[in-house]
């Protein structure tokens, strides 16, 4: 096994070994093939009829530009590339301002916003992005133009992904706050209708507006009546503490938890944001309890190995799955984030358990690695620990609360059950997107 | 503006040129960049990624690192991982960070060198240009470090020079390209670099002659022309007439006569081919000598001098390609399917999918 292999940067180590503050040291970083998790050109076509203009490298345009055509998007995506001169000959804003007008003037269709995105590059020669926005706002005063941010070498502060979400809403104008409105936000896909989170919204009148569900640019523009915005990723803090600072609408974040005690507090701070007494939801903790132990019925003893690209909070859902009798051996991670509880908690209860790094040099040579029977719950967690059984969702796949704990139990009974096509299945790029590879 | 597009992608950065044709060497290939390089060389412009293990790594470079200048840090977590994973080489190459920063690769690499005691060397890429100009300075150091003198073939020997899925389909050609050569007498020696061990690669002056596949391969080959003497020919195998023609002229050069092959075309406007230099102009030269089509060529990629022909355009930019074809108003176009937007209506699309163009798109 790769624990047993004495690396200079090990990929793996048993939690009681781990600090909680570092699971591994940097180095070189591996790519996996596993392709779900979204990146800013999935996040950006969530916003109906916006046209995305990047500004960049050729090595950067090739990523953005197959994206949109994988997913049969070409004609929403125009781009401006970026040549070493470009940089260094006082050009770097009319380049782009010319490059994105010639661009509008060729579409078919006037898109009434455009997510114009610059790199790491333009922002280490020192751009100026706002000079650049302005100008385009007096050229076309019909379009909204709004700066988007592809860069990756952001890789300690604010993510492109965090970024993104948030600039995902800068469209919206000031609308008269309803009381009666609630926004979801920053997700990349909608919220179960059946989770106790949407129904209480909907059972309490309220209307739910959510950028996945938004059809038309009206539609999205509507989100900015809402008195409330809900988050429950960690990647969309940055969006609803936007959202709150320009309209004035409440960001409640309730994150999406595999703790009861905080599962009932989440409900409770929903019921009360929604000026109600708090309702009952013992049926949905019951169900999910009752999941749980079938789905152990099935799994038995097999190893289980849960990967923090499935699930944002892969330490809760593992402590979950270990209190249930799962035998949880592996957890994927590069870090507690904001779980640091749960990771105490596993490392005092369960020393053995498994971490191993995400991207480490040495993952290389995981999936060779013998082991037994694996079931894995993640994409990253299936091509590491080489197992046709496994749960295919990325960042919690819309689960939520105690319906979210239940289905994800009847994921993990369904992947035990029936194997799939691996390499096919984790290729997809963006979960859930149109693919040209489905 | 040549630099816009409004619709139609990219081709694969030189980068991914690097990675690709180092793939299968054995090698370490360490690309100085945040993330997006190497998993959009994973993505869309390798399609071994999944079945064939590869040291590709990336040196996950973050701003504060960029920003300060932290060379050490790339320095000794290459060493520390080729410890580790023991490549037979080492390649550190550059993206569009590296460049603002003004990276030397070339002092890295010999300070890599030193501390590891593998070989190791620089690549000057920087992202910004295509994919031909990144896999050709990786194979012409391969040739440089790797190839020596060594007893010369019985028979015809032949190299292919400048090979990758990038341009081939990783799947079935080197299959078709071996048939080839054993059914018009001529004897396989190495490839590079697809399908071929760096040991293979290594006894690669036993050739009498090398075939150069792509615009890829030019330099490599003119670098093994000039030390040791083996003459090279381009041109990819297809159709039955120009791969004969194509086999005659290997005889030809390895026996020291000249061959120009690719001459054997016409140019015109019954139809227009779009793509890398060497196969576009060995497809044009197929479709003339069997069908009586005649084509000319709009090539959006760097290429050899002589490769092109009169009649033929190098072309990179959208706007330009789009003009182009109105003006020649060909009946056919053989080009990625992922020119279909810029195509004059009249014309019709043969598709011929492109590696480096589409990526994955057409796969299936």
């Amino acid at each position: 096994m790769l624990r047993d292999i004495h690396y200079e940067k090990p990929p793996c180590k048993r939690i009681a070994d781990t600090d909680r503050d570092c699971f591994f040291e940097s180095g070189l970083e591996y790519n996996t093939p596993a392709r779900g998790m979204w990146n800013i050109v999935h996040s950006g076509f969530l916003l109906p009829e916006a046209h995305e203009i990047f500004c960049c490298a050729q090595g950067c345009l090739r990523g953005v530009i197959l994206t949109a055509a994988e997913m049969f998007e070409l004609e929403r995506m125009s781009w401006i590339s970026v040549s070493e001169e470009d940089m260094f000959d006082g050009s770097i804003e009319t380049d782009v301002i010319e490059g994105v007008t010639e661009i509008i003037g060729k579409l078919k269709k006037r898109p009434p916003v455009v997510l114009l995105y610059l790199s790491c590059i333009h922002l280490f020669a020192g751009v100026d992005f706002e000079a650049i926005i302005n100008e385009l706002h007096e050229r076309f005063p019909d379009i909204w133009f709004s700066d988007c941010y592809m860069t990756p070498t952001m890789r300690t502060t604010v993510s492109p992904v965090t970024k993104m979400a948030a600039q995902l809403y800068d469209a919206l104008k000031p609308m008269p706050l309803d009381k009666k409105s609630v926004n979801i936000i920053g997700n990349d896909r909608a919220t179960d209708e059946d989770s106790e989170l949407v129904k209480t919204i909907r059972k309490a009148g309220f209307t739910l507006r959510d950028i996945t569900l938004c059809k038309t640019f009206e539609e999205y523009l509507d989100m900015a009546q809402s008195s409330l915005n809900i988050t429950y990723i960690p990647t969309a803090l940055l969006a609803g503490d936007t959202l709150e600072s320009r309209f004035g609408a409440r960001h409640l974040y309730l994150p999406n938890s595999f703790v009861y005690d905080t599962i009932e507090e989440n409900h409770r701070l929903l019921c009360e944001a929604l000026g109600m007494d708090k309702t009952d939801i013992s049926e949905e903790k019951a169900a999910a309890e009752k999941a749980l132990s079938a789905a152990k019925k099935v799994i038995g003893d097999t190893s289980v190995a849960v990967d923090f690209t499935a699930v944002t909070r892969p330490f809760e859902f593992a402590e979950l799955l270990l209190s249930h009798g799962f035998n949880v051996k592996y957890v994927i991670a590069d870090g507690a984030g904001e779980e640091t509880a749960a990771f105490d908690r596993l490392k005092a209860a369960y020393p053995d358990l498994e971490i191993y790094a995400a991207a480490n040099v040495n993952m290389l040579n995981m999936r060779y690695e013998p082991h037994e029977k694996v079931l894995a719950v993640g994409q990253k967690a299936a091509y590491y620990f080489a197992t046709d059984n496994f749960v295919n969702i990325i960042l919690n796949g819309g689960h939520y609360g105690y319906s979210g704990i239940k289905k994800l139990a009847e994921l993990m009974t369904d992947a035990y059950e029936n194997k799939k096509d691996r390499k096919r299945v984790i290729s997809l790029k963006g979960f859930g997107c149109a693919s040209c590879l489905a | 503006m040549k630099n816009v597009s409004r619709i139609i992608p990219c081709y694969s950065a030189d980068t991914a040129g690097v990675c690709s044709a180092l793939y299968e060497l054995g090698g370490m290939v360490v690309t100085h960049d945040a993330s997006g390089c190497n998993s959009t060389y994973a993505t869309h412009d390798e399609p071994r990624w999944y079945d064939m293990q590869s040291k590709m790594y990336i040196s996950a470079l973050t701003e504060l690192d960029a920003i300060m200048g932290n060379d050490e840090k790339l320095i000794s977590d290459v060493v520390s991982a080729a410890a580790d994973q023991k490549p037979e080489f080492i390649a550190v190459c550059g993206s569009p960070m590296p460049m603002m920063t003004g990276v030397d690769f070339d002092a890295i690499a010999a300070e890599i060198e030193a501390r590891s005691g593998i070989p190791t060397f620089g690549l000057h890429t920087n992202g910004t240009r295509s994919y031909i100009e990144g896999a050709s300075e990786a194979f012409d150091y391969i040739v440089k470090q790797y190839v020596r003198e060594c007893e010369k073939s019985d028979g015809i020997g032949v190299n292919i020079i400048g090979m990758t899925p990038l341009d081939f389909k990783w799947k079935g050609t080197m299959e078709a390209m071996k048939k080839w050569l054993a059914d018009s007498g001529l004897e396989y020696i190495s490839c590079l670099a697809m399908g071929s061990s760096l040991d293979e690669i290594k006894r690669a002056a036993a050739a009498r002659v090398d075939l150069v596949v792509s615009s890829m391969g030019l330099s490599a080959a003119k670098f093994m022309q000039e030390r040791f003497g083996i003459p090279y020919v381009c041109g990819v195998p297809t159709g039955q007439a120009f791969s004969g023609h194509l086999a005659e002229a290997l005889r030809a050069a390895a026996e020291g006569k000249t061959a120009d092959v690719l001459s054997v075309r016409s140019g015109g406007k019954d139809a227009v081919i779009i793509g890398e230099g060497i196969g576009s102009v060995s497809l044009s030269a197929a479709l003339w000598l069997d069908e009586g089509i005649s084509s000319s060529v709009i090539c959006p990629l760097p290429t050899g001098e002589g490769i092109l022909q009169s009649g033929d355009l190098a072309l990179s930019a959208e706007e330009d390609i789009e003009a182009a074809l109105e003006r020649l108003s060909p009946k056919k176009v053989y080009a990625d399917p992922l020119y279909k937007y810029i195509l004059p209506e009249k014309a019709d699309l043969i598709p011929t999918p492109h590696f480096a163009f589409s990526g994955r798109c057409f796969i299936r």
